[in-house]
């Protein structure tokens, strides 16, 4: 088996495992108000840490990534859907490599 | 004999109620993913891996932040050890919905069933059974993660397939399509809730850090990643400490 395939498996059994785990173990609630706040803050930390600064080499040149960056910004605080969002951002990106 | 067929009849029915309830909740799960899943299969392939690959992590992972960094790590040729933390730090929300999901099943469903459950347990799938005002049947829950589940792995197919098809300038900016979602998911999070925003920013200059300091540039993206969302969250829970049952 080749590395690409065996990291595939790796990667859906701890997927799995994760999912897996609590619900055909865990009885009852966690009882530890850090764990609970810290597991609840964990998705905005991931994808934050997972956006910035990478979002910035996504398009192989730093400025028309800047200026995706501010068009996904923008529909995204008006809370427009995930798809519109990521269609601002490319488009932008793509208007600036076609003019600059 | 006659009643006992009656009941087993009425439970028959009532599970393809439950199914086919389940179904049509899933259904705009399934919209939504089906062009996340596209940009997913379209990263991968440009990224040189084969499609059958892509379509293979979709159908085996079935989660969206997990999958991106995973074959980001691939593609990097980064070491095992490396992907697998990732994986336990980008889903380890799972394990919170898994234990929530846990609470509102009925006792006897089986241990096989809540194996096939736990399967289907996303983000969107997550908050709309958790959501449901009804007791959660095993077919309730089969036929909710249906059609996300099938739309997942055909997006990923599309994606895959078009990317040849695409012109370059096009591809190139096609590599914003991810963060961009990311930022969909994170600035309404952040404008109405200050702690959102605050975890949000410390994970964001934490990886720069990563990125830009002298020293601190000689650790991978991987491990970067990991350490700054533990950090911010960690800080997060101290400083915003969560109350109450309402966590999700």
């Amino acid at each position: 088996m080749n590395d690409i395939l065996k990291a595939v498996v790796l990667m859906a059994t701890i997927t799995y495992a994760i999912r897996l785990l609590p619900i055909a173990v865990f009885k009852s609630k966690i009882k530890s108000r850090f764990v609970r706040s810290f597991l609840f803050y964990t998705p905005f930390a991931v994808l934050g840490a997972m956006t910035f600064p990478a979002i910035l080499y996504s398009t192989g040149n730093i400025y028309f990534s800047l200026a995706g960056t501010i068009a996904a910004i923008i529909p995204a605080y008006f809370e427009k859907s995930l798809f519109k969002v990521a269609l601002s951002a490319v488009v932008v990106a793509a208007i600036f490599g076609a003019i600059f | 004999m006659i009643s006992f067929n009656k009941i087993k009849e009425s439970l028959d029915i009532k599970s393809v109620e439950d199914f086919k309830l389940g179904f049509r909740q899933g259904i705009p799960v399934m919209m939504g993913y089906i062009p996340v899943s596209f940009t997913f299969g379209l990263l991968a392939v440009q990224g040189g891996i084969d499609i059958w690959i892509a379509v293979l992590i979709s159908m085996t992972n079935l989660t969206s932040a997990g999958q991106f960094a995973g074959i980001n790590l691939i593609i990097a040729g980064a070491p095992m050890v490396e992907i697998s933390v990732a994986m336990l730090v980008i889903n380890i929300r799972y394990m919170l919905m898994s234990l929530s999901l846990s609470q509102k099943l009925p006792s006897f469903v089986s241990l096989f069933k809540r194996s096939a459950i736990a399967f289907g347990i996303t983000d969107e799938i997550f908050a709309i059974a958790s959501l449901e005002k009804r007791v959660i049947t095993f077919p309730y829950m089969m036929g909710l993660v249906v059609a996300p589940y099938w739309g997942w792995a055909f997006g990923t197919l599309l994606g895959g397939v078009f990317t040849s098809l695409l012109p370059p300038l096009l591809q190139n900016s096609m590599g914003i399509a991810l963060y961009a979602m990311f930022i969909a998911l994170l600035v309404p999070a952040a404008k109405h809730s200050k702690a959102a925003l605050a975890v949000i920013l410390i994970a964001a200059f934490t990886s720069s850090a990563f990125k830009w300091m002298p020293a601190l540039n000689q650790i991978s993206a991987g491990w970067s990643i990991i350490i700054s969302a533990v950090f911010a969250s960690a800080v997060g829970a101290l400083l915003y400490p969560k109350d109450g049952e309402n966590i999700e």
